[in-house]
């Protein structure tokens, strides 16, 4: 005699909550977030296991080679990879320029994220993340730049590394700053958490909830010169809870093959053995440059503030 | 009093650690669960939210498909909510042509029904077997059940009679996400359910 109830609709439907917006990070964990150029590459990935793409004119690695202002992407392109594949896509817009986030937002991409790797459009404010429907992810090299992203809306963080290196050492460091940043707040009672707020630069509602938590209150994911299987999986370890990989992937020698290797390596990140198997014969990764000969000027991680 | 059943999560990939807090609140020991050993070893299974395709590669790579298969026909309670509920269908569209399920529940299922993320929302549910208020339903980029065979009890159905959870013996599967909600009414249905097979 049970009848199935049918929900009322006296709660419409409501988008765009921070739940919806933050939950969809939630989905990505333990996952790779792919960079791809065209159609074709966005196959290759999805092919391999990849979570979401980013859609992309230009890998990091051209954009360092290329010179010049970096932009959002052709509609079209993002059109066309969105026509390519079932999983989501995202793209960047600079940070600060409002309406490149609103015309991705209208193109319908699943994630925008607001990247050092483009040129930034404003050098003073990064784009208020709560007046969208769609969510954002946010760089960041230290707590404070996290939860300053937080408090405008980023849905989701990541490290910034060196975008387009092929290095990991700068992924690392921020890792580490961000986790070792959490981990000092933890130790302090209510009284110092006003001043570890005004140090950080952070609101004093967020510096809160991560020494309560002992963690973002978002996802936090790894950004910026994986090249490797292992690279993946150090970024794991370390606590990212996934990874973006950049020029990593399609500046290699076999990219269906690492990017399939990539994605094993990120599930099975405590196990040695799977990340030896998955990293025989790949071919060559990307050549790669080392961080301590960039110029400060040619250093992404320095934009955003 | 017997000890708190043993309910893993397939931790492939998605949101794994939400699971694991809901299932731990809802008085079950929770444990991950990636290899074949690890799957032998539990009372009930949960398939979490996720990026469907991305945990159908990873099961068949790391010869998980099969286990999961025999498992979930054997009797193993399961329960999927979101990309958990693709895993557990019999049918899915939309899918990739190369999508595999682990099936189960006599249904089809479509992928992304709702659209894409900017579609994605959240909605009050009343659920059958979660007694109180409805359930905060929410909704990220989900699936929702085309439709059911004989054997399948819908379990709730949103404002314009779509359907977004249903249970058939053993398996129960939702379109939303209750583990991000903070509330185990879902979860301790589903721990009961793990019980009452045990027992």
């Amino acid at each position: 005699m049970s009848t199935t109830p049918t929900s009322t609709s006296d709660n419409a439907p409501e988008t765009g909550t921070a739940r919806v917006k933050r939950g969809m990070a939630e989905q990505l964990k333990g996952g790779v977030i792919m960079d791809v150029v065209t159609p074709e590459q966005a196959k290759i990935a999805e092919d391999a296991g990849a979570v979401a793409v980013m859609a992309l004119e230009r890998v990091p690695a051209d954009i360092r080679k290329d010179g010049g202002v970096a932009r959002m992407s052709d509609p079209d392109m993002i059109d066309g990879i969105i026509a390519a594949v079932s999983i989501p896509v995202m793209a960047k817009s600079r940070i600060g320029h409002v309406v490149e986030a609103q015309v991705l937002q209208a193109l319908g991409v699943d994630y925008i994220d607001e990247s050092e790797v483009l040129t930034p459009a404003d050098e003073v404010n990064h784009s208020d993340k709560w007046a969208f429907t769609t969510p954002f992810v946010c760089g960041a090299t230290n707590l404070g730049e996290a939860l300053r992203r937080i408090a405008e809306g980023a849905a989701m963080i990541r490290s910034k590394g060196e975008a387009g290196t092929g290095n990991v050492v700068e992924a690392v460091r921020h890792m580490r700053q961000i986790k070792g940043d959490i981990g000092r707040l933890r130790a302090l009672d209510n009284n110092e958490l006003y001043a570890a707020a005004k140090e950080l630069r952070a609101p004093y509602e967020l510096v809160k909830e991560v020494a309560a938590l002992g963690k973002l209150p978002v996802v936090l994911f790894s950004a910026g010169g994986v090249a490797t299987p292992a690279d993946a999986a150090l970024m794991m370890q370390l606590g990212a809870e996934g990874v973006f990989v950049g020029s990593g992937i399609f500046k290699s020698g076999d990219p269906a093959r690492r990017a399939a290797a990539i994605v094993k390596a990120t599930t099975f990140h405590d196990d040695p053995k799977v990340i030896a198997d998955v990293s025989r014969g790949l071919g060559e990764a990307m050549v790669g440059i080392n961080c301590d000969v960039l110029p400060e000027s040619e250093r992404y991680a320095n934009r955003g503030w | 009093m017997p000890s708190n059943p043993t309910v893993g999560v397939l931790a492939l990939q998605g949101d794994v650690r939400e699971h694991l807090a809901a299932l731990t609140a809802a008085g079950a020991e929770a444990v991950t669960v990636r290899r074949p050993a690890e799957l032998a070893a539990v009372d009930g299974l949960v398939i979490p939210g996720g990026e469907s395709t991305t945990m159908s590669k990873l099961a068949v790579a790391f010869g998980m498909l099969a286990p999961l298969r025999d498992r979930v026909r054997a009797g193993m309670p399961a329960y999927g909510s979101c990309a958990g509920m693709i895993m557990l269908a019999d049918k899915i569209l939309d899918g990739r042509d190369d999508q595999e399920t682990v099936g189960g529940i006599d249904m089809t299922v479509r992928r992304n029904a709702f659209g894409r993320q900017n579609e994605s929302f959240e909605a009050a549910v009343a659920m059958t077997g979660v007694d109180g208020d409805p359930v905060e339903g929410v909704f990220i980029r989900a699936p929702w059940v085309e439709s059911v065979g004989a054997g399948v009890e819908v379990l709730a159905r949103l404002a314009d009679h779509t359907v977004v959870a249903v249970r058939q013996g053993h398996l129960l599967a939702t379109s939303f996400h209750p583990e991000l909600t903070g509330d185990q009414r879902v979860h301790r249905l589903f721990t009961d359910l793990v019980r009452s097979s045990r027992a």
